[in-house]
């Protein structure tokens, strides 16, 4: 059960050694802090998730942030309910965000193509809408849901006095804030992992891959492939769900912005950047994502300044006043324009990049035709 | 009875927005085959035609006062208009009407827009899967709200109306109702023409002109007509320039009431792909007969009686319509079998 | 399953972390001077000490967080004594005097709060624990405000807020470690009802419009509230979804509802555009029993109204703070900001620009930089000199109490920047309230 082929295999290994040693290769970067390395970790393990869907089968759903969603609020209550233990956080936001997409996958899996992502959209954005308004007593709103002093809490109360201050979410002792936080989402990345890399080996990921090349044809030779689908858009919402359950883990509090359709948004501009259907693509597309994010964002004219010190004075600010208009306030449009270019002159995302890299410099171009049919085009 | 009524027509005014925003969507999708995200930005583009026109009409002379300051401590700036200057009370005038000048400056712009766009970007991406479509698109919208954010700001712009039609309308007179039993503000009803004029337009164009019969023999089978030897690349063109055309001037015509903002496209683009999905995917009825039936939808969601009703309902119709309507009619209204299926 | 947790205690966790950083090769945390010498997070040890400024640089308020930016800059230079000192020379009682902090410069880094919770707390993380900002600042919304300030109470960061008005942020959602200087929406209900009752009079039928979140139902609530006390009758309440654009379906069933007053509980871009379409839809101009129809936005800003254009005109509504202010204090700043800038500073200006002195101030007075202390140092301190007259920080709940201006939409405007005139400063005794009517709690001093 627990083997791979060798050439997984080794994939997996790269994959959590990779992972495991973030806190040191990315040092240089400025990227080594507990906030950062959470954020890698479990937008990692949503796109794993999302993967499995599109990836796999090609249905592009717009509404995979809403399980994000009831992941978080799921882990929060959970916190708020009976303990501050990470472990049954996570578990209920599995579940529960698995039901959910059970419900809404029955429903918008009846159709296919753009008429299933508006489905799955029109839902998540239902979602979205209610949990900011009329939901807020589950929801608590705008503002979030959060802990309070005032929290049942039943089992840890069970055993232990209140504390003043709010109490802290752990893992048996581990404070999940912090780089324990990091390592706990690391692990489960990893095992998420490995478990699509069996699903993507395993006879149901053929049969997935079947209805992404021609569903017809599937359905003539006499398969059902609803269940097929519905199991692979269940799962794939589980993993979104686990991934909201660490998000709560990881710093208690749960928004409702995390479930509107930018974010479903997001998440499918990470898979596209990376590379759809290639294991690590998406887990690459989103840590470039958060860390643009996290650097462009972090810029303002003084860091510019000090960063172009070194020309004319008036050259610089020339300078400055330019790249201003890319990063801090303006790190959208970079991020506007990073997606046209890598829509239109690398279609297959950075994974496709990397091989095209290597066959050019490593293949002398031999291995060229033999690249289309392993790339793996987003169906419609 | 009255209350019904205004809410009516106020899902008619609505109504005929969406139906007009939508347009544009769907012929793109219908003739050339692309999902086009960055529609929603084409209309903010055109609402900020209106913008940078008005403020090249209002464009002032700056001077410094040498003796007084400002209460901020900054020498005090003494504004003349130019308009003014150079044009008298006729600067005046057309300040006053810059919002409809606009739209005729906007056919231009818009539909030169549209063609860059579709030369420079968009025919590359005829054969490409739709998701990839999105992608390219998105990011389009992404870059076209911060270059306009870049030189607007953020904050949303007022545009005034022209002041002969800045009240409301007392249309309960003319159907012998009491005064002020229904009234409603001019601009709206000269909206709600001016869609039903571009709409009627539109639908002329293709049904009356043999460029429109070309292009609709192009949205039910393209590579016969291809094959016949017609140029369908060019028309292409200029079937994306006419959409960004009809977006633009929406845009341009809608400033007075929403002031407009960078964010604009993406407020619109969920709720015009909504309508195009309801009326089904390529079809121009389909989308106008969805634009009206959301829009007055969502204005009775609204009602308090309806929410005291269904708590929140007006926070989710137009998904809720969505969800319904596909799930009953797979295609939408008025869909073709096999659009986007696969 | 719980027992575990037991006598682990923040502090613990603190120590393990600095271990972890020595181990990668980071300097350990040295201790430093004084008798309050004491182990804190980002205790700066070096000649300069972070400020970390969140304020949204993308989204509907980023023209807002721009003016946010530009006053804590500004407030960094005074600080560091460059430029003419703005309000270090106001400010009673006044330690700074533009020798830094406790003699260290102050440095600063930003981030984008993109006014979501979720951004928000990423970029306050990023400046905490990469940056080492000793402090966050900032923010044009209660939702941002309430989820940043609970998470730099986890981290034992003081968080002095920018821009938010919800009763939540000093009421429900209180923290020890938070402190706000802009008023909400309870004063902003307490300061308008004797001004509308004198206006309108005190039989009014009024007939609100609420943004649908946590913000909109609590100054709703303090409206309905305070509107009622004066002898007003509220007609209907009818909430709008956030950002709906349009709002012409919520306005018609006010036309015919027989209320005469409107009350538009919308921010930002809802305002803009709830106002803008309720006029058109001619409210203004008609009459309901026997009087004109009035609308009231209970909280105006400058930088929001301008997007209403003319449509503001006469229309009453409350706010913090207005650059047209006379006092010494607000001459200052108003000085030294169209000095650096060219135009005015707007009241999220303002306010930032406060807090970050009150911040310094606190520290110098405290003689430390340790949280518990500066905190202690900030509770129940009575200032003047920086706009709004005499000031206090309520120690029970750590919000201000200050004077509030009700303004109403400039009839003549001199300048673009003249849209607010001031109808009144209402004096800070009628605005207060008791600490405890809103719950929650401060929690304690020490992180633990």
């Amino acid at each position: 059960m627990l083997t791979l082929p060798k050439k997984e295999l080794i994939k997996f290994v790269i994959f959590a050694v990779v992972v495991l040693t973030m806190p040191v290769w990315l040092t240089p970067f400025g990227a080594s802090y507990p906030g950062l390395l959470q954020k890698f970790a479990i937008y990692g393990l949503l796109a794993v998730g999302f993967n499995i869907l599109f990836g796999l089968t090609g249905y592009l759903s717009f509404g995979h942030a809403a399980f994000l969603g009831v992941g978080s609020y799921a882990a929060v209550w959970s916190f708020k309910l009976l303990t501050m233990n990470a472990i049954p956080a996570v578990v209920f936001a599995v579940i529960l965000s698995g039901l959910f997409a059970l419900a809404i996958g029955y429903l918008s899996l009846r159709r296919s193509g753009i008429y299933f992502s508006i489905l799955t959209l029109a839902f998540a954005q239902m979602s979205y809408n209610l949990a900011y308004s009329v939901l807020t007593p589950i929801t608590n709103g705008e503002t979030g849901l959060q802990l309070t002093l005032q929290d049942p809490r039943v089992l840890d109360l069970a055993f232990s006095e209140r504390e003043a201050g709010l109490p802290i979410v752990t893992l048996f002792g581990i404070d999940m804030a912090g780089y324990g936080g990091f390592y706990f989402s690391a692990v489960l990345l990893i095992a998420g992992f490995f478990i699509a890399q069996k699903i993507t080996t395993s006879p149901f990921g053929l049969v997935l891959k079947g209805i992404k090349s021609n569903q017809n044809r599937m359905n003539y030779t006499g398969v059902n492939t609803r269940p097929y689908t519905l199991a692979a858009f269940v799962i794939s919402g589980m993993y979104a769900g686990l991934a909201g359950g660490l998000l709560a883990v990881t710093d208690p509090l749960a928004g409702a912005e995390r479930m509107q359709w930018t974010a479903s948004g997001e998440l499918v501009l990470m898979t596209i950047l990376g590379g759809v259907g290639t294991m690590f693509g998406p887990v690459l597309g989103a840590w470039i994502m958060k860390y643009l994010e996290n650097i462009f964002s972090a810029f303002n004219e003084n860091v510019l300044h000090g960063f172009f010190a070194f020309l004319p004075d008036n050259l610089e600010s020339v300078v400055v006043l330019i790249a201003s208009k890319f990063v801090g306030e303006g790190w959208h449009l970079t991020l506007g324009l990073m997606f046209v270019f890598v829509v239109v002159f690398l279609p297959g995302g950075l994974m496709e990049g990397y091989r095209r890299f290597v066959n050019r410099f490593f293949n002398g171009g031999k291995a060229k035709a033999e690249a289309p049919d392993k790339q793996t085009q987003p169906a419609e | 009875m009255d209350a019904i009524l205004i809410q009516f027509l106020n899902g008619l005014d609505k109504g005929g927005a969406y139906a007009l925003i939508a347009l544009g969507l769907t012929l793109v999708f219908g003739t050339l085959g692309v999902v086009n995200f960055a529609h929603g930005a084409i209309f903010m583009i055109g609402s900020f035609v209106a913008v940078a026109f008005r403020q090249l009409l209002t464009l002032e002379r700056v001077e410094l006062s040498e003796t007084e300051l400002s209460p901020w401590g900054t020498a005090l700036e003494i504004r003349t208009p130019y308009a003014l200057e150079w044009f008298g009370d006729f600067g005046n005038v057309l300040i006053d009407y810059s919002v409809p000048i606009a739209v005729l400056l906007a056919i231009p712009v818009m539909y030169l827009l549209g063609v860059l766009m579709e030369r420079g970007l968009i025919k590359h991406f005829y054969k490409r899967p739709h998701a990839e479509q999105i992608l390219v698109t998105f990011g389009l919208a992404i870059v076209l709200g911060e270059v306009a954010r870049t030189f607007f700001g953020a904050n949303p712009i007022p545009q005034p109306m022209p002041e002969a039609v800045r009240g409301a309308a007392d249309i309960g007179i003319l159907f012998g109702m009491a005064e002020h039993a229904v009234t409603y503000p001019w601009w709206r009803l000269i909206y709600f023409v001016f869609s039903l004029v571009v709409i009627g337009a539109v639908f002329a164009f293709l049904r009356f002109t043999t460029f429109g019969l070309v292009v609709r023999a192009g949205m039910s089978d393209r590579e016969t007509v291809g094959l016949l030897g017609i140029n369908i690349n060019r028309r292409f063109t200029i079937v994306f320039g006419l959409a960004a055309v009809v977006a633009g001037i929406a845009g341009v015509m809608y400033t007075p009431l929403l002031p407009p903002t960078y964010s604009l496209g993406m407020d619109f683009l969920v709720l015009s792909f909504v309508v195009v999905v309801v009326g089904g995917m390529g079809s121009l009825p389909g989308a106008v007969a969805a634009g009206f039936l959301l829009g007055i939808l969502q204005s009775f969601a609204a009602m308090t009686e309806v929410k005291a009703i269904f708590p929140g309902i007006d926070q989710v119709i137009i998904y809720l319509v969505a969800v319904v309507i596909l799930l009953v009619r797979p295609r939408g209204l008025f869909g073709r079998k096999g659009v986007m299926e696969n | 399953m719980s027992e575990e947790k037991k006598g682990v205690s923040r502090r613990r966790v603190l120590k393990t972390g600095a271990a972890g950083l020595v181990a990668s090769g980071v300097a350990p945390m040295v201790f430093t001077r004084g008798a309050w010498a004491q182990e804190f997070r980002n205790n700066p040890t070096g000649a300069e000490v972070t400020l970390g400024f969140n304020v949204p640089q993308t989204g509907a308020y980023a023209d807002e967080g721009a003016d946010e930016l530009r006053a804590y800059t500004l407030a960094v230079k005074h600080l560091n004594g460059e430029g003419d000192g703005g309000m270090l020379n106001t400010m009673q009682p006044g330690s700074l005097n533009g020798n830094g902090i406790l003699g260290k410069k102050v440095a600063f880094v930003t981030g984008d709060t993109q006014t979501k919770s979720d951004a928000a707390r990423d970029s306050a993380r990023r400046m905490i624990e990469r940056d080492g900002a000793l402090i966050i600042t900032g923010g044009s919304s209660s939702g941002v405000a309430v989820a940043v300030q609970a998470l730099c109470q986890e981290m034992g960061i003081i968080f002095m807020a920018g821009l938010t008005h919800s009763n939540d942020t000093t009421g429900k959602d209180k923290k020890r470690c938070g402190f706000r200087h802009f008023f909400n929406a309870y004063m902003s209900g307490a300061a308008l009802a004797p001004v509308l009752a004198a206006e309108y009079g005190t039989d009014r039928q009024a007939y609100h419009l609420t943004a649908d979140y946590n913000w909109g139902w609590t100054q709703e609530e303090s409206l309905i509230n305070s509107t009622e006390a004066i002898g007003w009758q509220t007609t209907s309440a009818v909430r709008t979804p956030l950002g709906a654009g349009d709002f012409s379906q919520y306005i018609t069933p006010v036309l015919n509802s027989g209320a005469d007053v409107l009350i538009l509980n919308h921010y930002g871009k809802d305002m803009v555009n709830s106002l803008t379409q309720a006029i058109q839809f001619g409210l203004k101009d008609r009459q309901a029993n026997g009087k004109n129809i009035e609308i009231v936005v209970p909280l105006f800003s400058r930088l929001m109204a301008q997007g209403a254009g003319e449509n503001i005109k006469g229309i009453l509504g409350s706010t913090n703070w207005n650059w047209s202010l006379q006092d010494a204090g607000s001459q200052a700043f108003v000085k030294s900001f169209g000095a650096e800038y060219g135009f005015p500073p707007s009241q999220a200006a303002h306010t930032c620009y406060v807090q970050a002195l009150l911040y310094a101030d606190a520290c110098e007075r405290a003689g430390t930089f340790y949280p518990p202390e500066v905190i202690r140092a900030l509770e129940g301190h009575l200032f003047d000199g920086m706009g709004n007259g005499p000031t206090e920080y309520r120690a029970e709940d750590h919000q201000c109490f200050k004077d509030v201006l009700v303004v109403r939409g400039n009839e003549n405007p001199t300048s673009q920047f003249d849209l607010l005139e001031v109808v009144q400063e209402v004096p800070r005794a009628q605005v207060e309230y008791d600490a405890s009517i809103f719950g929650g709690e401060l929690g304690p001093y020490e992180v633990s």
